[in-house]
């Protein structure tokens, strides 16, 4: 699993940011477009393409993209 | 000496999603105003503790899932002449629009939609359930009276059953059986919680409570205590209509 595949499916939830703010360091929490909608966008992501139930808790315990592909990783 | 009419001594209740959460809580007050219920769910350990709570003389089970067929056999069976029906089975799943698919769609249509209305349906042709009774549905704000974010497919569950109501009540009413739904706003169950605190932060559910006029969640007794009025030859005249238990906050 590799994270270059993960953060291009990360562009399409934040489909209003500005792709190069989206690496396995930003701190997702602080991009403009980040409210409880973006996040049910990419626990729903997470299902669809990894068949991984991400969480709130997950989310919470997370700060940047890179962690939470960690979190996925994880839970394959 | 004043009839009491709120009194439900005598009436033989369909109570579905029992339970747990708002089916639980109806149960168990329906039988403190003089039911005798007859419950329906799916998780056998914790319907049999509902059971030993109203007293196993006033209060029978049917186990089983009410998009199966063989469930709604066994429901028929177990019923004699019904003078009433909860629906309180149902299930939530938070998924933005973009992410729904058709899977997803059907299955919270077939348990939230499809399935009551062919439990009431089976009922009605089998003549289970007598004249001049009763049926309240459990819809939600959500999909009956507003949106909610990432929702839509709940909510349009909720808003399908609201819709068929309205017919439903002219159609019934030949039978003087009334049909009215309860739209709550959120209310604190295990099920919704469940859903919410592993989806939503606890920031944002304290930024949603702050929403509500009276200031908090409601509670599954807010909701029963709805079901009794319907329930109750005190909404004789009651039908086709939408008794909404929100707190204030789809008033605002």
């Amino acid at each position: 699993m590799e994270i270059n595949e993960f953060l291009v499916k990360v562009k399409e939830v934040f489909e209003d940011t500005d792709v190069q703010l989206i690496t396995p360091k930003s701190i997702f929490r602080d991009l403009d477009e980040w409210d409880s909608l973006t996040a049910l966008s990419l626990i729903a992501m997470t299902d669809q393409e990894y068949s991984v139930k991400l969480t709130g808790d997950d989310i919470n315990i997370s700060n940047t993209l890179q962690d939470i592909f960690e979190i996925i990783k994880a839970k394959s | 000496m004043t009839k009491n009419t709120f009194s439900l001594k005598g009436r033989t209740i369909l109570v579905t999603g029992a339970s747990s959460g708002i089916g639980r809580e109806v149960a168990i007050t329906l039988h403190h105003f003089g039911a005798t219920l007859i419950l329906n769910a799916r998780n056998v350990g914790r319907l049999k503790e509902v059971q030993t709570q109203i007293g196993e003389d006033k209060c029978t089970t049917v186990v089983g899932d009410l998009t199966n067929n063989d469930t709604i056999a066994k429901i028929i069976e177990a019923c004699v002449l019904l003078d009433g029906i909860v629906h309180a089975a149902g299930v939530m799943k938070l998924l933005p629009f973009k992410f729904i698919t058709p899977e997803a769609l059907s299955e919270m249509m077939n348990v939230n939609f499809a399935s009551p209305i062919h439990l009431t349906l089976e009922l009605v042709k089998k003549r289970k359930i007598a004249k001049e009774s009763s049926i309240v549905v459990i819809t939600s704000i959500s999909g009956s009276v507003v949106g909610s974010k990432a929702n839509a497919m709940y909510a349009a569950s909720k808003g399908a059953l609201s819709g068929m109501i309205k017919s439903m009540a002219i159609d019934l009413a030949k039978s003087k059986i009334r049909i009215n739904e309860i739209a709550p706003g959120m209310i604190r169950t295990e099920g919704a919680i469940i859903e919410f605190e592993n989806t939503v932060s606890n920031e944002e559910i304290l930024k949603d409570i702050k929403k509500y006029p009276l200031g908090t969640y409601g509670s599954p007794e807010d909701v029963a205590n709805g079901c009794v009025y319907l329930l109750a030859d005190a909404s004789r005249w009651v039908t086709g209509t939408k008794l909404v238990i929100d707190g204030g906050f789809t008033v605002q």
